[in-house]
């Protein structure tokens, strides 16, 4: 055990010093105030950790939302070169793909205002939360394997959406090189009914009104105005997802001591990037991907046809258009220059976003000349941000930003403080309705559990990794 | 004796079980696993300490690992897995033969019926981080944190 002393560089930022058997040292985005919640933390240990692992570049990063994770903190990013590198199941996380997708419509706040209880309500009713819901969608084995290899494209040509749909999802809405023979039966099975189901715990569906507008040229590209109703929805790839991480990590940690890689955490197990078992990761990681693609996807769609049944209007007059979908638990091969030369690196973002700048291939053509939205949902009461990739995201970061606030408080922590109270309550007072199936998640998800989405947007905003474009203030919520 | 109890993490939920030995440490794993998922109505919470239980079905399994506790993970992996993908859920785990690399249990359980057991937290792994087994004067502890 070595004791870890964190050193300021900025305001925003916090070096952490390479010790003991760490590769490179760790870079921390904090502000003071994030700075303190650190210390009762054990993110800091998980950031040393992360750089032990072989073939690690420049530095271990967290993002200001860190907290505590298993493996690898929450608000991770580590990248690894290709040759002598590795991959790790666990620095992306059971959830494959868990992502935000933004959704913009031509309605204001007068628009729904009468009618948001009953849109809500059927909202509840008609899209599947909560643990063990199952989909209105029950996939063929060979559709399934489709789901897998095209993701949400095989949703828009299943008729769930429309090809625009595509061009603002990361990676078109399917990652390439993903190989449903890699994919065990058991991951197989567990994904056939779970296609088009929200989850449980902190996924949501909310109901948002575009509050601020910070940057109105960047705002207008995205297509996002004062007033106007937006919907977020975050997800992932299900228990798909879940047992491909599993079976893969426990592949890893049986053959660790062959790899003659040295672990701080068995969580950490992992395959070079350039073996059969890390390719093979890969391809399954990518099958992961596709499905929580095309869940989005299909909750979209179910979202598109609750409003307007509920709101007695046409598709035409909804508007409904994706601004975009971006996934936060993932690993990528993406290019980056190191020092002077251009190298293929793999990203770990382990609740994590990519924030590209203008210009770069990977951003949607009708959004280049600004950039890539980044999108941060907030705690249940506070809303969310949209922010704009910037260059300092390339040079520091390996492109990437923040996912959201940060658990500051355990599940356990925020049960107990609200014992006795009324969360729902509380939230209608501050105008934000909310339907949970279960009281057990609210309690869990309260707005003090997390650290302010404020502050840690302030972050990534100051040091110019992304920018702040749009707030957003949450007007209902559905949980799991 | 309560045979578990929690411990605080900031994402996710830790356990700390107990047992008089290491088989009995090994099935109570399982018990508080499931303790923490589903909602017992209290004549089933019984079930997982009393002798006499009313099973419907029984399953036999034998799981391995690298050591004592990379084989507890994968009996919890393999015991979860039979709730999250077969939707069987386990009211009675009895291990049978336990050695430093494998064991051997006899699991009894139902399929899951929702009205009967409602379910109280998701979760979606059983992870390594932080894992201990460690063997005091008076019984064995485990501590492990389940993804949620």
């Amino acid at each position: 055990m070595f004791e870890i002393k964190l050193v300021r560089i900025d305001d925003n930022r916090w070096l952490l010093p390479q010790t003991g058997g760490m590769k490179v040292p760790g870079i921390i985005y904090a502000n003071e105030k994030i700075y303190q919640l650190l210390k009762g933390d054990e993110s800091t240990r998980q950031v040393a950790n992360v750089a032990h692992l072989p073939g690690i570049v420049n530095y271990s990063l967290a993002m200001p939302d860190v907290h505590w994770g298993y493996g690898f903190p929450i608000g991770g990013v580590a990248a690894f070169d290709l040759e002598g590198g590795i991959v790790s199941p666990g620095g992306v996380g059971y959830d494959i793909n868990c992502g935000c997708r933004l959704i913009a419509t031509n309605l204001t706040l007068d628009d729904v205002r009468d009618g948001l209880t009953n849109l809500t309500t059927a909202l509840y009713q008609q899209i599947p939360s909560g643990v063990g819901s199952t989909g209105a969608v029950k996939l063929s084995g060979k559709d399934q394997k489709k789901v897998l290899e095209y993701g949400a494209k095989w949703a828009v040509k299943a008729g769930f959406g429309t090809p625009a749909d595509l061009e603002t999802t990361e990676d078109g809405g399917a990652m390439e090189g993903a190989d449903p023979e890699q994919v065990s039966a058991r991951a197989m099975e567990r994904g056939k009914q779970q296609l088009g189901t929200l989850g449980s715990g902190n996924h949501f569906l909310e109901i948002e009104v575009v509050q601020e507008i910070f940057d109105e040229t960047a705002a207008r590209i995205f297509g996002l105005s004062k007033g106007q109703i937006n919907i977020m929805i975050h997800s992932g790839s299900r228990g798909l997802g879940y047992q491909i991480c599993d079976d893969y990590l426990a592949l890893m940690v049986k053959h660790a001591q062959k790899t003659g890689i040295d672990l701080p955490d068995r969580q950490l197990a992992c395959s070079y990037l350039d073996s059969q078992r890390g390719r093979n990761y890969l391809a399954a990681m990518a099958c992961g991907a596709n499905y929580a693609w095309a869940n989005r996807q299909l909750l979209m769609h179910q979202t598109q046809e609750v409003f307007a049944k509920s709101l007695h209007l046409t598709p035409r007059e909804l508007g409904m258009r994706l601004v975009y979908d971006v996934c936060h638990n993932i690993a990528k091969i993406e290019t980056f220059n190191i020092k002077g030369k251009m190298k293929k690196l793999c990203v770990h973002r382990k609740g994590a976003t990519r924030a590209f700048p203008a210009g770069h291939d990977a951003v949607p053509q009708q959004y280049r000349s600004v950039g890539q939205p980044v999108l941060i949902p907030g705690d249940m009461g506070s809303g969310s941000y949209v922010l704009v990739g910037q260059e300092k995201a390339m040079q520091e970061t390996f492109g990437s930003a923040c996912h959201g606030a940060g658990r500051v408080m355990s599940r356990t922590q925020a049960t107990k403080v609200s014992q006795g109270r009324s969360i729902s309550r509380e939230l209608a007072d501050r105008g934000v309705l909310v339907m949970a199936s279960s009281k057990g998640t609210l309690r869990e998800e309260i707005p003090e559990a997390y650290k302010n989405v404020n502050d840690v947007v302030q972050v990534m905003h100051e040091t110019g990794i992304a920018t702040k474009v749009a707030k957003l203030k949450s007007l209902a919520c559905i949980k799991g | 004796m309560r045979k578990y109890k929690t411990f605080d993490h900031t994402a996710d939920i830790g356990i700390e079980i107990t047992g008089k030995t290491r088989k009995e440490l090994f099935g109570n794993a399982v018990a508080a696993m499931f303790d923490v998922m589903v909602d017992w109505p209290s004549e089933d919470k019984r079930l997982f300490s009393a002798d006499e239980i009313k099973p419907l079905e029984e399953k036999r399994i034998k799981i391995t690992g690298n050591d004592l506790e990379d084989t507890l993970i994968n009996f919890l992996r393999e015991a979860l897995y039979l709730f999250n993908g077969k939707c069987w859920l386990i009211k009675s785990c009895e291990p049978l033969e336990l050695t430093g690399k494998c064991i051997v249990a006899r699991l009894k359980g139902e399929p899951y019926n929702r009205q009967k057991n409602q379910l109280k937290t998701e979760i979606k792994a059983v992870t390594y981080h932080g894992l201990t087994i460690n063997k005091s004067k008076k019984c064995w502890q485990a501590k492990v944190v389940l993804d949620v």
